[in-house]
Formats: C-alpha cells, sequence, structure tokens
C-alpha cells in the first residue's frame, strides 16, 4: 500500500505547475484509492465512519442483482423470439452471453460519457471531483431498453450530467434526479426508442415475423392500448390478463421492461440492503408504496373500464414502480429533507405514478413523470413542513406573552 | 419532583478509555494559563504586566466592554509570559505557579443573608462570574439582564464524559452554598436535571431550592441545551442562565472560605491514556504533570475537554475554564487505503450510526477512533441523519443551511435561540459530507448576537 501511496504522491500535479489544472482530477483518483490523512481541525474530534464514497458503495451495491437479473432477461428474451416454448433456465449460458453482450456496453458507455463529464467541470470548476454520479451511471443503463443505441446513451448521459446537474452546482445541489432526467431525455428525444412494441425485446426490430401470440409489448404497453381503443384490445377482461400475465413472472422478473427494473426480488434484495443499512429512507419507500396502493384501491372502487380494475397489487409489481420505489424517490438530494415532508412526499410521488398509468394513455408507465415532477415539488413541501415548525415555535412565544 | 423525560434520539459513541473511579492527586505543574479564547468573544484588557506577582484570585484582566466582568489567577506566583496570535490578540496569559498557593481575602460570605445585587456584584468581583453562561449565544452571561431561570446539568452523556455524581460526592454543602448564591441571582426556577436511569449520590439529590428534573436517553441528554428544551424552551428575547455543576460546588466552596479555590476533579480518558482515571488538580494547569508517564507512545492528540466538542492542545497545553476532562486519542493523519481501511472495507474497526460497516455485528464494542475526517468534504447530500441524533424539535439542516446563506430571518424561525453548537456535535459527527457544523452554528449566533441582541 505504502508504494501505491508513494507513486500516486509522485504523480500529483503541483499546486502552480503546468498541470496544476489537472489536480482535482488526481485528487478524485487519489481518494479513489484512499481515503486522505486530512485530520479534524475544527469541532469534534472524531467522525462517523461513512463518507459519499461508503454511501454512494452501498447504493451501486444494491443494484448489482437488479444488473445480474437485468443481464438475464435481457437474453431471455431475445432467444424467447426465436423459441416461444424457452423456458426460464433453458440455453442459461447463451441468454447469459447475449444479455452480458447487449448489457454491458451500456454500463461501460454510461459510466465513460458521465465520469468524463463530471472530470471536465471539475477541472473547469477546479471542484474537486464529486461522487454522486457513482449511483446515476449504474441507474441510467438500468432503466432503459437495452436496444438503445450506445450513442443515444451517451447524449443523455450528458445532457442529465450538464443540464441536470453541473449547472446546478453539481452532486448536492441538482433539483432533478439525474437518471431520470437522462430517461426523460430519451422519452422525449427519441420516443420510437423508448416505448411502443418493438423495444423491449432485445433484437426484436430484426424480427421480420413475430412467433404467434407475441406482440412485444410490456404488460403496462398491453395496458395502455386499450384506453386508446377498446375495440383492438387482445383482452376480453381484466382477469384475462390478469391470467396471461401470472403475478409469479413479475416477481421472478421474467417479463419484458428496462433492463434493471423486472425482477421484483432482485429490487426487494437492494431496498433490504439500502433500508438496513440505512441509506436509503424508509418514510419515503414505505409511504411511496402505500400511495400506489392507495390509488390502486380507489380505482377499482370507481372501476369503470377493465384498467381501473386491475388490482393495486399488479400495479405494484409490474412496471417499474417498485424500481422508482427504491432506488429513484429515495435519491435525498431531490427528496424532501424533512421527515414529515418525505412521508408526504413519497405519498404523493406514489399516488402519482399510478395516476398517470390509469388515466392517461398517452404514458403507459406514470413512474417517471411523478418522480420528476415531485422533484420539483418536494422544496415546496418541505417550505410548508418548516412553516409548520416555525408557526409552532411562534404559538410557543404567543402563549408565553399572553 | 418531575416526571422523566424521555429522548428516544440520540446517539452514544462508545470509547476505550474511560476513566476508572479514583480520585488520584498529580504533581502540581509549575505553571498556568487562562486562556481568552475560552470565552467566546470575550476582548480582554489586561492589567497586570509580565514578572508581575499575583495571588490566588488576582484579577488579571477584565471584559474591555463589559468592565464587571473579571477575571482572576487560579494559582498565586508570577506572570510568566503573554502569548498571542494574529492582530496581537492574547491567546493565553501564563503564571508561574509557587508552590505553595497565598489566596486572596475575598470574604467569606453566606449566600442567604445577601440580595441579589450583593451575589452579583460578589461574583463579578472575584473572578467567579465567567462560570456563568446565558443562553442564546452560549457566552458568559450578561450581569445587566435578568434570566427566565438557570439550568444544571446534573450530568454529562458525551463520550467518556467524567462522571459528576462520583466527583461532587461528600461536596454536599459547597455545592448547596452554590445553589444558594444562584437563586438569587433569579426570580424563577433552578432546574437541575439528572439522569432519569441512575441511583445519584445525595449531593446532587437533596441539594434544596432547585427543582429537579430527570431526564433519560442517550447523548446529547445531558447537554444542557437539549434539557432546557424540554422543560422550558428559549424563546426569541428570553435568557436562560447556565452553570456546569461541578463550577457550581466551586462557586460555593469560594464563597464559603473566602479564598479562590480553584481546585477541580478532571477525568483523564482516551484509549492513549495507559490508565485512565479521575485526578484532582487546579483551573487553568498545564497538563504537562497529569499526562507524565500515563500516555501512549505515537502521533496522539491531546483534547481539553471530550472528542465532540473539546478544543485541541499541545502536549503542553492547558486545561480549559469550562473543562472538567482530558481525552488523548490518537491522530490519523495516514492514508487509508480503500479496500484494507477505506470505503471499501468492511470495516470492523469504524465506528457508524449507519450499519454500512460490519461494526454493527458488535453493537457492545468500544472504540479506538482517530481524529480522521474518513472522508473528504462535501456539499449536503444524505438527509435525516442529523435528525436521528438531534432531539429538538427544531430541523438541524435547514437551521445549519440558513446559516451558511446568513438569512437572519430564517434562522430565528427555525430556532437558532434555542441551539449551543455544541448541542449540533453530533451532527457535525454524523454527517455523511464532513461538513463543520459546529463552527457554521457558532457563525450564525456570532451574526445574532450582532444583529439583534
Amino acid at each position: 500500500m505504502k508504494s501505491i501511496e508513494k507513486l500516486m504522491r509522485k504523480m500529483e500535479p503541483d499546486h502552480d505547475g503546468k498541470w496544476a489544472k489537472f489536480h482535482p482530477l488526481w485528487d478524485g483518483f487519489y481518494t479513489f484509492l484512499f481515503t486522505p490523512g486530512e485530520t479534524t481541525k475544527t469541532g469534534a474530534h472524531i467522525r462517523d465512519g461513512i463518507d459519499l464514497k461508503r454511501t454512494m458503495f452501498m447504493v451501486v451495491l444494491a443494484l448489482i442483482p437488479c444488473l445480474l437479473f437485468g443481464i438475464y432477461n435481457t437474453g431471455h428474451w431475445h432467444y424467447y423470439l426465436e423459441d416461444p416454448s424457452i423456458g426460464y433456465m433453458d440455453m442459461f449460458w447463451p441468454k447469459v452471453g447475449y444479455g452480458l453482450y447487449k448489457v454491458l456496453p451500456l454500463v461501460i458507455v454510461s459510466y465513460a460519457v458521465g465520469l468524463g463529464a463530471e472530470f471536465v467541470f471539475a477541472i473547469k470548476n477546479q471542484h474537486a471531483i464529486q461522487e454522486g454520479y457513482l449511483v446515476s451511471g449504474m441507474l441510467i443503463p438500468l432503466i432503459v431498453p437495452a436496444d438503445t443505441p450506445l450513442w443515444m446513451v451517451g447524449v443523455a448521459v450528458v445532457f442529465a450530467v450538464v443540464l441536470g446537474k453541473e449547472v446546478f452546482g453539481g452532486t448536492g445541489m441538482n433539483i432533478i434526479n439525474v437518471a431520470l432526467t437522462a430517461r426523460a431525455f430519451l422519452f422525449f428525444g427519441y420516443p420510437t426508442m423508448m416505448s411502443g412494441d418493438k423495444v423491449w425485446m432485445s433484437g426484436l426490430s430484426e424480427v421480420d415475423k413475430l412467433p404467434e401470440g407475441v406482440t412485444g409489448a410490456t404488460q403496462l404497453g398491453e395496458l395502455a392500448t386499450f384506453t386508446f381503443d377498446k375495440s383492438e384490445w387482445a383482452y376480453e377482461s381484466i382477469s384475462a390478463f390478469e391470467k396471461a400475465w401470472p403475478l409469479k413472472e413479475s416477481l421472478i422478473g421474467m417479463i419484458p421492461g428496462s433492463v434493471g427494473e423486472t425482477s421484483v426480488i432482485a429490487i426487494l434484495l437492494g431496498a433490504g440492503l439500502l433500508l438496513y443499512t440505512r441509506i436509503a429512507s424508509w418514510r419515503i419507500m414505505i409511504s411511496f408504496v402505500l400511495g400506489g396502493l392507495a390509488v390502486g384501491f380507489l380505482a377499482n372502487t370507481f372501476a369503470v373500464n377493465p384498467y381501473m380494475e386491475l388490482t393495486p397489487l399488479n400495479h405494484l409489481l409490474i412496471g417499474g414502480f417498485l424500481f422508482g420505489a427504491v432506488f429513484m424517490i429515495t435519491d435525498p438530494v431531490t427528496a424532501s429533507q424533512t421527515p414529515t415532508g418525505k412521508y408526504i412526499y413519497g405519498f404523493l410521488g406514489g399516488a402519482l405514478s399510478i395516476t398517470i398509468r390509469v388515466f392517461n394513455g398517452a404514458y403507459p408507465e406514470g413512474v417517471m413523470m411523478a418522480i420528476l415532477f415531485m422533484n420539483v415539488m418536494a422544496p415546496l413541501i418541505d417550505h410548508y413542513v418548516l412553516q409548520a415548525n416555525i408557526n409552532r415555535r411562534k404559538k410557543r412565544l404567543k402563549i408565553k406573552s399572553a | 419532583m418531575s416526571k422523566t423525560i424521555k429522548i428516544r434520539k440520540g446517539l452514544d459513541i462508545k470509547l476505550v478509555g474511560e476513566a476508572n473511579k479514583v480520585k488520584a492527586t498529580a504533581e502540581q505543574s509549575a505553571s498556568f494559563a487562562i486562556k481568552p479564547p475560552d470565552f467566546h468573544g470575550l476582548t480582554p484588557k489586561l492589567i497586570r504586566k509580565v514578572g508581575e506577582k499575583v495571588k490566588a484570585g488576582t484579577v488579571i484582566f477584565f471584559d474591555k466592554y463589559k468592565e464587571d466582568i473579571q477575571f482572576v489567577s487560579p494559582v498565586s506566583g508570577e506572570i510568566e509570559e503573554i502569548v498571542r496570535g494574529e492582530k496581537r490578540r492574547i491567546l493565553e496569559v501564563r503564571i508561574k505557579a509557587d508552590t505553595d498557593i497565598s489566596y486572596e481575602d475575598l470574604g467569606a460570605v453566606d449566600p442567604n443573608n445577601m440580595t441579589g445585587e450583593e451575589v452579583k456584584a460578589y461574583l463579578l468581583k472575584n473572578g467567579l462570574w465567567p462560570f456563568i453562561k446565558m443562553r442564546p449565544i452560549d457566552v458568559i452571561a450578561n450581569p445587566e439582564e435578568q434570566p427566565k431561570a438557570i439550568f444544571i446539568s446534573g450530568f454529562d452523556s458525551s463520550p467518556l464524559a467524567p462522571d459528576y455524581d462520583f466527583i461532587l460526592r461528600g461536596d454536599d454543602e459547597a455545592f448547596q452554598t452554590g445553589i444558594n448564591a444562584l437563586k438569587k441571582l433569579t426570580e424563577g426556577a433552578i432546574h437541575l436535571t439528572l439522569r432519569g436511569d441512575v441511583a445519584q449520590d445525595k449531593a446532587l439529590t437533596s441539594v434544596a431550592g432547585v427543582q429537579i428534573n430527570k431526564i433519560k436517553g442517550k447523548h446529547p441528554a445531558g447537554n444542557v441545551g437539549t434539557q432546557i428544551h424540554h422543560i422550558d424552551p428559549i424563546n426569541k428575547g428570553e435568557r436562560v442562565w447556565t452553570v456546569n455543576v461541578q463550577d457550581v460546588a466551586m462557586i460555593g466552596r469560594i464563597m464559603k472560605s473566602g479564598k479562590y479555590d480553584a481546585s477541580k476533579v478532571i477525568a483523564l480518558t482516551g484509549s492513549e491514556v495507559k490508565n485512565p482515571k479521575y485526578i484532582k488538580t487546579i483551573l487553568g494547569t498545564s497538563i504537562n504533570t497529569i499526562i507524565k508517564d500515563n500516555v501512549e507512545d505515537g502521533n496522539i492528540r491531546y483534547i481539553s475537554g471530550n472528542v465532540l466538542t473539546g478544543d485541541k492542545i499541545e502536549a503542553d497545553g492547558y486545561l480549559g475554564f469550562y473543562h472538567s476532562q482530558i481525552t488523548i486519542i490518537p491522530e490519523g493523519d495516514e492514508p487509508k487505503f480503500m479496500i484494507t481501511k477505506g470505503w471499501m472495507s468492511p470495516g470492523f474497526d469504524k465506528f457508524s450510526m449507519n450499519r454500512s460497516y460490519f461494526s454493527w455485528l458488535m453493537p457492545k464494542k468500544k472504540f479506538e477512533l482517530d481524529t480522521n475526517l474518513n472522508g473528504e468534504v462535501r456539499s449536503f447530500v444524505m438527509t435525516g441523519e442529523m435528525e436521528r441524533v438531534f432531539p429538538f424539535d427544531i430541523y438541524p439542516m435547514h437551521l445549519v443551511k440558513s446559516i451558511m446563506y446568513n438569512d437572519i430571518d430564517l434562522m430565528e424561525n427555525l430556532g437558532i435561540y434555542e441551539v449551543a453548537p455544541e448541542d449540533l456535535a453530533l451532527c457535525e459527527f454524523v454527517c455523511t459530507s464532513k461538513v463543520n457544523i459546529q463552527s457554521v452554528v457558532r457563525d450564525g449566533l456570532d451574526v445574532i448576537q450582532e444583529e439583534c441582541m
């Protein structure tokens, strides 16, 4: 370790030398390898062992099950197109191979481009490289379809990092979630690549003739077509739909969708880690789920069409709802920052997600829009929570003086 | 007897090096000092020169802006040196002590037979006033003001804190006298807050003339700020005075005897102390005789006070005016490789409030923490962690942010009058982004003092 440390020190650019500008870059690599020997100068003499790197590392760790499952699932649906009778575990290694071939480049491009943009800004603004992108860089490949062209991912990442984060001052200052900014950019910039029937099974666009009974759409896609035109809907009733898409498959995640969002089990593993290590807020997570369930029940109660009859549990398990609940809405920077605010924020986010799904046919999946909207609303929620606290204090004074 | 207050938020940091319950004596140091920086915001006006002889209780300097507040020598001897810092600011007034201390005759008094004004004058004249601090702002109390109450915390809950119950055993009379004196200073109550879950000595429990409150919970339950907030919170415009419990006994002892006997018992603690114990010494002592032959080798940090709020001092530095503890811990100025000791390590020896390191497997373990920052300074990212250790109806992060952007109205509204830097020490400890919150709060209080008081 000493020798690596020495080597790093040798490479350190002088603060007034030719390479001085690149000091933040060197600092980024150095602090990645070593927690600096910097000691406390003022205030508390000892500090908690945790730092932002550890925090972000935990989130990346929590995302690994989703990534691994996403790789396999991508391969599964690719081979499914060739032979719809293929079982889950058939052709295990070819599926893994194909999944890696599709997903790894997404991850690499996302990290390379995103970190590159971070480096440029660190050098330009002479600030330390902050760790926020470690998580965003892993989230972005997981929330796009596996077939998304790499250049598109690159452009979206640059857009998200620059306009979503750096213009506000970098990690910790952004208003909306960086990964969702990238996804929203793709969604509105290249809608044909991010929605519809042609993108959810890798390689679908190159297949001439779809196998019998395969549309390529996700469950939400199928449900959304219903809202448009009832006569063309493939299912007669919601129970027929539910039978065609058993909950068990959603639970395991063997359904078409974006790379990392399909498997409930993988997401719950990540959620477990985040909640146990206290990195993510359980308040937001639980209230988000409750908000979704509440609107689901309401829709059930007043159901006037089959979509509204879909059980709330189904709503939870399909689409990106749980992925959003665990990894997206809990982003501490863009979420509400007060304990009370977190309940409200999460609940409204979940409620809005399902509302968009059920009542707006143009967006089969409402989670992204709901979370982005709540990101913007979070400071407002906090404002009212703070105001309540302020009023409590003022009232105390009034009672006293009365 | 009122009901016990229960506090659910907070954090006990378990460290190695708790003081054994023995009161030892150390050889009296040859050097003592009063350090004006111990009194935040004070501009001292010196009235003694280097070489002048002083007795214990002789005035050395006074507050330039409130001339009544005087500061006296804790021992007799000769003014040895006046250490100055930037802009000739006085950092230390060092006194070379006699081996046999001679005392100024202050006149023995009984506060029960005195009026409030007489007590006040006595305390001011004889250097006892600085023991009384005020909230808000957490500085020496302004003698012209009337506090609505005086709060005394009967225990200290910070890491490795001295046990005042043990220290004050047998000091019943002095403590009672001190309380009697304080009683003359306020029309409100004197609140003495004790630990709710442990039986305590009669020096504390049987004292007359106070309202005894009990509080249960983790640190910062023992902070007087927490207790004030839960018992009788400070509103804008109100004043509360606070005195350390051992200093109450000292005030009582000095009034009774009429001589400035500034001896106190301090705890020598920390993982780098070979034999941690309680030591009877005198206010302002150099720590060199106290730590002699009792510390481990290596690169270590000496702290006057506890690890959360204390001041860094040198090996021949001096005990701070308000401190009853010396803590010695290792410096952490070695870089830590990411996999073995850094952010990717399993972290069995890293203490964290979160469970991201495996140290959560050992909830009873006592840790040997060093002074490493354990990370780099960042913008605020994580939320909710400060709220978990801050048992106030105040949003700490928003308060800190309002101070950072200097919004005085918002600071007032969010409750800055109720906090002192030490109340947010735990927030600083747990902050993932390593923001120096205590100094931010101090800056905020300085602004408030200048603009609003």
